[in-house]
């Protein structure tokens, strides 16, 4: 936990990146809140799932890595998405299923990539994504790049033996890899105590041989400081590191989930531990947030979403015709 | 699979070359047609690293990469964990991350544990991406019967992998296709599986110069002939050539034997052209019959060259049973010359 002091013309850089934090997260915030109305209207289909809640994790890891650095993410990953840099536009585009979004409407909301910001999936396989980071970053141990992998995944990944091939392999094989693993409590519906055997993750993670850290990921200043720490660490050459992420997810599981395995009250005592409200309010109480500041940054995040959302209307659809394109690289190229 | 097959091999030869060997032309295993393609590979980009199970210190379960860890180390000669899943995967992303790897999976049933990644991940990224994340990867394996090594180490699901769109599958039959076929292979920008067969790591043939080879997603008329097309690939080439060999002597009967290569895309137009020119088609692979391979391949010539046909088609597949330890009962399992011959001959009347 940072402890803030009063701003002193010296601290001006720290506000900015508070400002930055608090800013990211409202974006996304925003823009899943939209997410859920526009699923309601139909003009998002298939599956969707809500970041709402972890928004701290997304943001608080993103700002420490490198603009050279990959991340892999999960179905839940529009908040990594917008963290990391892809336009707003892109993503409510592909959501949309239109041509301009992300993956020209062949992903949808759980395959989001962006090979500009190394951003790669989108991955809805649950404990996939693991096995592909490490091989991004055995690709950059090959190739002499001080380059990280941060790699985003649930805690319901824990149980897939993907997780263990991979912890293993990325210790044995020490690759540049940041596991983040969100434990937001529950796998769909099925609860953490259900399903671990050892509901400590970074003790179980730790069995591995890597440094492995509960991080508190409802504060985004914790999660900050345990990432930056972690990535300085392994561009060090110290090996791939481990964060247990601990936070919780405000939205059901997807669109279809009823909600029958969690009271009302459980979620209303997280909603407590909201991570933008009670960052904003530590940002008041340090005399860096006043309410024109967060006026500005309200009104600018929802600006940016109906700004998607009116770019994502109006772009067209692949057309017909190119259906087959993408299977292979020649498909690519003929296209 | 924990021993090297270096014992000798009940025989799966390929006929003697017709023509005597060029100076440029090179006799080799097909093991050790393998082992020079690699070599052949990794010194020519560096980007190329071979990673899997035992194939470095052990040198491979088929002996394929004995000697490559001293000539290129351990970075580059990567043994693995028993981990199927997590070094396919990490083939499948070191490809995206730039490099150009090679998987080894000891043999096509171990596969199965990396089904995932192949099928979830390798096949669909460029198309889930929109274009933007090709695969790179060349995934190698064993496939196929005839060792004696029962239900779990013996099948052929090269078939099931040829279902799926976003790969290439070869199937290198020749010792000159074991040694060409890499390169294309590594030069693809999409993930290739090449399935070799355990029968033909022993084999020895000639390997002409590397101008002579054919595209590898061509099919290849290994025999012609105008009665009847005999439609096959990988392990069960020796024995369908030897079936239209006795059905040339015993019946006068001449087959054309077409080699795939390629099972994902099918060279159609080499299998509709002979058929067409013969009439008949009789398709043999190891593989089984219900839903198979086979049963594509019959089903494209029916839908494209149906009136072509003066003959039912015919299939000589494996017995539809998870493949028996006892070597009367694999042997009875499996496609076999007799077989063949009995599926041909009631075909072509004369
Ligand atoms: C291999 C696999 N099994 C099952 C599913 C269905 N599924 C999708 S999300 C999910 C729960 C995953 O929970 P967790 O990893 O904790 O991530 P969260 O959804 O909480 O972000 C399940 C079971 C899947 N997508 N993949």
């Amino acid at each position: 936990m940072t402890v803030l002091t009063p701003p002193a013309p010296e601290r001006e850089q720290d506000r900015g990146r508070a400002i930055a934090r608090l800013t990211s997260m409202l974006r996304i915030r925003r823009f899943e809140e939209r997410c859920g109305e526009l699923y309601q209207d139909e003009k998002i289909r298939g599956f969707l799932h809500l970041y709402i809640g972890q928004e701290a994790v997304a943001t608080g890891v993103m700002s420490c890595l490198r603009a050279d650095d990959a991340v892999v993410a999960t179905y839940r990953e529009h908040g990594h998405a917008l963290a990391r840099g892809i336009s707003a536009d892109a993503i409510m585009a592909e959501m949309f299923g239109k041509v301009t979004g992300t993956s020209r409407g062949r992903g949808g909301s759980m395959h989001l990539f962006d090979t500009a910001t190394r951003f790669y999936g989108g991955h809805a396989i649950v404990g996939a994504g693991l096995p592909f980071a490490i091989g991004l970053a055995l690709a950059d141990r090959l190739q002499g790049r001080d380059r990280v992998t941060a790699c985003f995944f649930g805690e319901g990944a824990v149980a897939e033996g993907e997780f263990h091939e991979s912890l293993n392999l990325a210790v044995l094989w020490q690759l540049p890899v940041l596991f983040c693993c969100e434990n937001n409590l529950y796998a769909m519906g099925t609860e953490i105590a259900h399903e671990q055997a050892e509901t400590d993750l970074a003790l179980k993670a730790a069995a591995y041989r890597l440094p492995s850290w509960p991080v508190d990921g409802m504060d985004v200043d914790a999660v900050e400081s345990a990432t930056r720490r972690a990535v300085a660490a392994i561009r060090a050459g110290e090996g791939p590191h481990f964060l247990e992420l601990r936070t919780y997810r405000f939205r059901p599981h997807s669109m279809f989930d009823p909600g029958l395995y969690r009271s009302a009250d459980e979620v209303a005592q997280w909603m407590t531990r909201c991570p933008i409200a009670t960052y904003s309010a530590r940002l008041r109480a340090a005399g860096w947030l006043d309410d024109d500041t967060l006026a500005g940054i309200e009104q600018a995040a929802r600006e940016e979403v109906e700004q998607a959302v009116t770019f994502a209307e109006q772009s067209p659809w692949e057309p017909m015709d190119d259906l087959l394109r993408f299977v292979t690289s020649e498909e690519v190229r003929h296209g | 699979m924990a021993e090297q097959a270096q014992a000798p091999m009940p025989s799966a030869a390929a006929p003697a070359p017709e023509s005597p060997a060029t100076p440029a032309t090179v006799r080799m295993t097909y093991r050790e047609a393998v082992r020079e393609a690699i070599r052949e590979a990794m010194h020519a980009d560096p980007r190329v690293f071979v990673m899997g199970e035992d194939v470095g210190a052990y040198g491979g379960c088929y002996a394929v990469t004995k000697g490559l860890l001293t000539e290129f180390g351990p970075e580059r000669l990567r043994d693995t964990p028993l981990s199927e899943s997590a070094f396919v995967g990490a083939g499948i992303g070191a490809a995206v991350g730039g490099m150009r790897p090679i998987v080894e999976i000891m043999t096509v049933n171990f596969s199965l544990l990396a089904l995932d990644q192949i099928m979830n991940t390798a096949a669909t990224f460029l198309h889930m991406s929109g274009g933007q994340c090709n695969v790179p990867v060349v995934i190698r394996m064993t496939t196929g019967a005839g060792r004696q090594l029962a239900a779990q180490h013996s099948h052929s699901l090269e078939g099931w992998y040829a279902h799926i769109p976003g790969l290439r599958i070869l199937a290198p039959a020749t010792v000159e296709d074991a040694r060409r076929m890499l390169a294309p292979a590594l030069a693809d920008p999409d993930p290739v599986l090449l399935f070799e067969h355990a029968l033909l790591y022993n084999v020895s043939g000639d390997v002409p110069p590397a101008d002579a080879f054919v595209p590898f997603d061509r099919a290849i008329v290994r025999r012609a002939g105008h009665d009847v097309t005999l439609v096959t690939y990988g392990g069960m080439l020796a024995r369908t050539l030897e079936a239209a060999e006795r059905l040339a002597a015993d019946d006068g009967i001449e087959a054309e034997v077409i080699d795939l290569r390629s099972l994902r895309p099918l060279d159609e137009a080499t299998i509709l052209d002979s058929v067409r020119r013969t009439h008949r088609a009789v398709i043999v692979d190891e593989g089984w019959r219900s839903g198979s391979l086979s049963a594509e391949i019959a089903a494209r010539i029916a839908e494209q060259a149906f009136f072509d046909l003066d003959a039912p088609l015919r299939r000589v597949c494996s017995a539809e049973v998870p493949m028996p330890y006892a070597r009367h009962l694999e042997q009875a399992a499996l496609p076999q010359v007799d077989g063949i011959l009995a599926a041909v001959r009631p075909l072509v009347t004369r």
